[in-house]
């Protein structure tokens, strides 16, 4: 080993922090941020922010736009982009609640075709993008307006409701109650601890193997103080959640398509993939990137997660309406950027997109609590979009001089 | 009492955790050509932009003194307006506006915002004049070659006023007519009495032209040495001097000792590819590979020589996985058996590999870390199920940080913030990764220092041992002469001859290389 490594694991424990959070500077900066905003409002409303039932009503409020956010990240990584979530929301919205209420179809069989035509469209718009060669703006501009066009003929102008019980929870409901605690939901509490263990555990066994592998990792106090800031982090939101009336259905529906793309994006061949893709187009086909199935793909993925959003919207609303999604599409790109997206693609995070959408929609949420109008609100929306990355291309500059 | 134009005293820069310059010194007197040389990573590049204003005053230690007057540049505008420009490797030139314009931009002829046209295209026409560009100044620039490209930046540089001309790598990527002819440019600009800096590889191309070479190694100034005694006379400085300087040791031998390889196997065919016909992408009248056969044995280098156009990097990426032109015949055999290569997955399962000529463009994905750099080619292998083992990929890009000496703090580090000799490394491990049993490697030590260049031969070298065959194309003859085994010519896209290593001469091969092509592309 060369001295400089050496000297990397002992001594200079700082400078590999610093160097960490450099190298992701946009999502921690937003993860300040977002705590800023969060401190900030809840001061401002007088602690109404943070009240269990208002935490509940922020995760299911931005759901949806959260769901294509995590879509829309992957998209812009590969160096696309997606106008069309918006319209393919209220489209599948629509689908199902024709399904369900002029067909009769159950509400799980309504969501398997949602979800399926969700992939259909997908893969459609991911045809003419990596197959075909079409900029990925043009299609989805098209898909924007066929969907839109698509909703009103599906519903004739109208909304259609009511929907069943059982799909209204999708975005409505709560994880079910029942066991020995008194003043909290037992099944949240018990989630809680399992995500303590599972997080400790992942925690000590990265640790373990970087250190099989020589690798410098962080020193013991570090390491501690990080397992202790999340533990801290998990305990407090799982007993606010518990003390109301429990984790919402929706949460975990979000929290697996969370674990499950951060994993791909961060761990699978194809994740990888997609970074090559997005970084230099050129060179990652010439190291054998199968660049069009992987563009495909990315499309196939927004499209379901779009059909998904939709469905948890229309739940929400118990009606599938054409008015249904407009400016989702927006919002989600806002999201992406905010949490770290860059306009040339190749970088960026699934957690950023929820970083960058939850900054959306406490700033939303604590507007309103807070009695400050629609109009105010776009405004303020607008120059956080604008700080944000504004923020991220000076903090470049300064680094990269 | 100063006689020099530009005196930079003990210039200090660091970057986080890398000091690129330590106490730099480096005076252009009057009208001198100036030439700075060093290993890539050396500081020259840091240099210039200290004194270009890139890296602005206050980033840096040490101060500098221009025609006598100290400096504090705050960005490149500043420099600009006091008479220096730099002009890039990369030419900064907007293809789709017209040389006239593109002389202007940043410095139109304008009153109140509106563009004076016939002024302008007077002005440019002078200019061009001045540079020896004949063209016509409405001509869009996408429309002329890269030489005269270069032109146009030095017009756009003399539009400026320029004292002090800096020029970086500026004939690398023009062919001989036309750097002979920008060298001539710099020497009459000379004798206007513009001073100039050329940081340049070439150091035939220093003998010929520079009064004075400054050498940095290691971010400090290793000696100033004279080329000459008066503008004009017979340089008196030779190469081996320069490089001593540039790497602190004598080269004897700029090449490594061809170690055999003695396996079992050894002289078995490894590639054989017959008969390989490629047309134009876009014109699918021009063959611009027609009807070339070669082989490569295992343990061999084989060198492709060959002027520019000759078709050898078409030859290459088309048998990489059909990644140029139109496909029109012709075969691989890979280990004796025919392969299948008509996509690049296919081509390195087969157990070939492609090191790309351009690798900025085609090599590397330069926002990402050296680490996902080198494992991007071979994924599959570092991966169970389709998910990537990260530690073991860390380890992978540790290992060949270690054996290919690549210089970085980290291997987290962004590749794109490596100098062109590391990168070209992180390139070369990406693919013997892969673990090929054929490599190709295209212009492998382009753009980089003596001292680089001569670590990547070793490494070539040490594959062939490996038992693996080694295809080199290389613009630079004695590079071909000093490491192939035997070298293939090519001149407009056919094969035009095949020597071995012992009848090998630059006079032999440029002859072939010439050749007109006797059946011309149908």
């Amino acid at each position: 080993m060369t001295k400089e490594t050496t000297a990397g694991k002992g001594g200079t424990a700082g400078a590999l922090l610093v160097r960490t959070v450099r190298a992701n500077t946009r999502q921690y900066g937003m993860l300040v941020a977002l705590a800023l905003i969060v401190v900030l409002f809840q001061i401002w409303t007088d602690g109404n922010l943070l009240k269990p039932v208002n935490v509940s009503n922020i995760v299911q409020q931005n759901s949806y736009i959260l769901i294509l956010a995590m879509g829309m990240m992957i998209v812009i990584i590969a160096g696309h982009i997606d106008l069309s979530v918006g319209s393919l929301a209220a489209f599948v919205g629509a689908a199902a609640a024709v399904l369900m209420v002029h067909h009769d179809m159950s509400w799980p069989a309504a969501l398997a075709c949602s979800l399926l035509i969700g992939a259909v469209a997908g893969a459609w718009q991911g045809f003419w993008i990596a197959y075909v060669g079409i900029p990925s703006f043009i299609v989805t501009l098209a898909g924007m307006l066929l969907f839109r066009g698509g909703t009103q003929i599906l519903l004739e102008g109208q909304s259609l409701a009511p929907f069943p019980r059982g799909f209204q929870n999708i975005s409505q409901g709560f994880l079910p109650e029942g066991g020995p605690l008194e003043n909290y939901h037992d099944l949240t509490v018990l989630i809680g601890v399992v995500v303590v263990a599972i997080v400790l555990f992942q925690e000590w066994r990265g640790r373990r193997r970087q250190r099989e592998y020589e690798l410098e990792v962080l020193p013991l106090s570090l390491f501690v103080l990080k397992c202790v800031a999340i533990v801290a982090a998990v305990v407090a939101f799982t007993l606010t959640l518990a003390s109301y009336r429990g984790v919402p259905v929706v949460l975990l529906i979000m929290c697996g398509i969370l674990i499950g793309l951060g994993f791909v994006m961060r761990n699978a061949v194809v994740g990888r993939h997609v970074y090559a893709l997005g970084g230099n187009r050129a060179a990652a086909r010439l190291s054998g990137v199968k660049d069009r199935r992987v563009t495909f793909l990315v499309f196939v993925n927004m499209g379901v997660l779009a059909a998904l959003a939709g469905c948890v919207y229309a739940a929400r609303l118990n009606a599938g309406t054409p008015q249904a999604g407009i400016n989702f599409e927006l919002e989600a790109i806002a999201a992406a950027f905010i949490g770290g997206a860059s306009m040339s693609g190749g970088v960026g995070t699934v957690l950023g997109a929820i970083i960058g959408g939850l900054v959306l929609g406490v700033l939303n949420n604590g507007m309103s609590l807070v009695g400050i109008g629609t109009d105010y609100q776009q405004v303020i929306k607008g120059l956080v979009l604008l700080a944000a990355v504004g923020f991220d291309v000076w903090n470049k500059r300064k680094v990269g001089s | 009492m100063s006689s020099s134009v530009l005196e930079m005293r003990s210039i200090t820069k660091t970057f986080p955790g890398v000091r690129a310059l330590s106490g730099v010194d480096l005076t252009v007197r009057p009208g001198e050509i100036h030439a700075l040389c060093g290993e890539n990573g050396a500081g020259k590049s840091t240099l210039m932009k200290v004194l270009s204003g890139v890296h602005p005053h206050g980033s840096y230690e040490g101060e500098f003194l221009f025609e006598g007057e100290p400096c504090a540049f705050r960005d490149i505008r500043a420099s600009e307006r006091r008479g220096i420009v730099i002009i890039h490797q990369e030419l900064a030139l907007v293809p789709y506006l017209s040389i006239a314009e593109n002389i202007f931009l940043g410095n139109e002829h304008a009153s109140r915002g509106v563009i004076r046209w016939n002024d302008t295209v007077r002005r440019a026409a002078e200019l061009m004049r001045r540079v020896g560009l004949r063209e016509n100044p409405q001509t869009r620039v996408a429309d002329i070659g890269v030489g005269k490209q270069q032109l146009v930046e030095i017009a756009k540089a003399l539009a400026k006023d320029v004292r002090l001309l800096i020029l970086d790598e500026p004939t690398a990527a023009l062919n001989d007519e036309d750097s002979a002819k920008l060298l001539d440019l710099i020497l009459e600009l000379r004798s206007q009495g513009i001073a100039c800096i050329v940081i340049s590889h070439k150091l035939g191309e220093i003998r010929r032209i520079a009064d004075t070479v400054t050498v940095l190694r290691d971010g400090r100034t290793v000696e100033t040495l004279t080329v000459r005694a008066s503008p004009g006379a017979a340089a008196e400085l030779s190469e081996d001097r320069i490089i001593r300087g540039m790497v602190g040791r004598d080269l004897d031998h700029r090449f490594p000792e061809r170690t055999r390889y003695d396996g079992p196997d050894a002289g078995h065919l490894a590639l054989e590819v017959s008969g390989w016909t490629v047309r134009h992408p876009i014109d699918h009248q021009r063959k611009v590979v027609d009807d070339v056969s070669l082989t490569v044995r295992r343990g061999e280098i084989v060198g492709i020589a060959g002027l520019m156009g000759a078709g050898r990097t078409e030859l290459a990426m088309s048998v990489f996985g059909r990644s140029y032109g139109v496909y029109d015949g012709g075969t691989v055999r890979l280990g004796g058996r025919e392969a299948d290569t008509r996509t690049v997955p296919a081509a390195v399962a087969h157990g070939l590999a492609y090191v790309t000529e351009d690798r900025k463009t085609y090599g590397l994905n330069l926002i990402d870390t050296v680490s996902r750099n080198v494992s991007l080619a071979s994924l599959p292998k570092l991966a169970r199920a389709g998910v990537v083992d990260e530690h073991r990929e860390r380890q992978v890009a540790e290992r060949y940080r270690t054996s290919l000496s690549i210089k970085t703090p980290t291997v987290s580090e962004q590749v794109g913030r490596l100098s062109g000799g590391n990168q070209q490394k992180v390139v070369l491990g990406k693919w013997m990764h892969t673990d090929p049993e054929v490599l190709i490697l295209d212009e492998p030590t382009r753009g980089i220092d003596v001292g680089a260049k001569y670590e990547i031969y070793t490494v070539v070298d040490r594959l062939a041992a490996q038992g693996r065959a080694v295809l080199v194309i290389s613009s630079e003859l004695p590079e071909l002469l000093g490491m192939c085994d035997r070298i293939y010519t090519m001149a407009a896209g056919r094969l035009t001859g095949e020597v071995a290593r012992g009848d090998a001469s630059q006079e032999v091969l440029m002859r072939l290389m010439t050749e007109d092509g006797s059946r011309s592309a149908r």
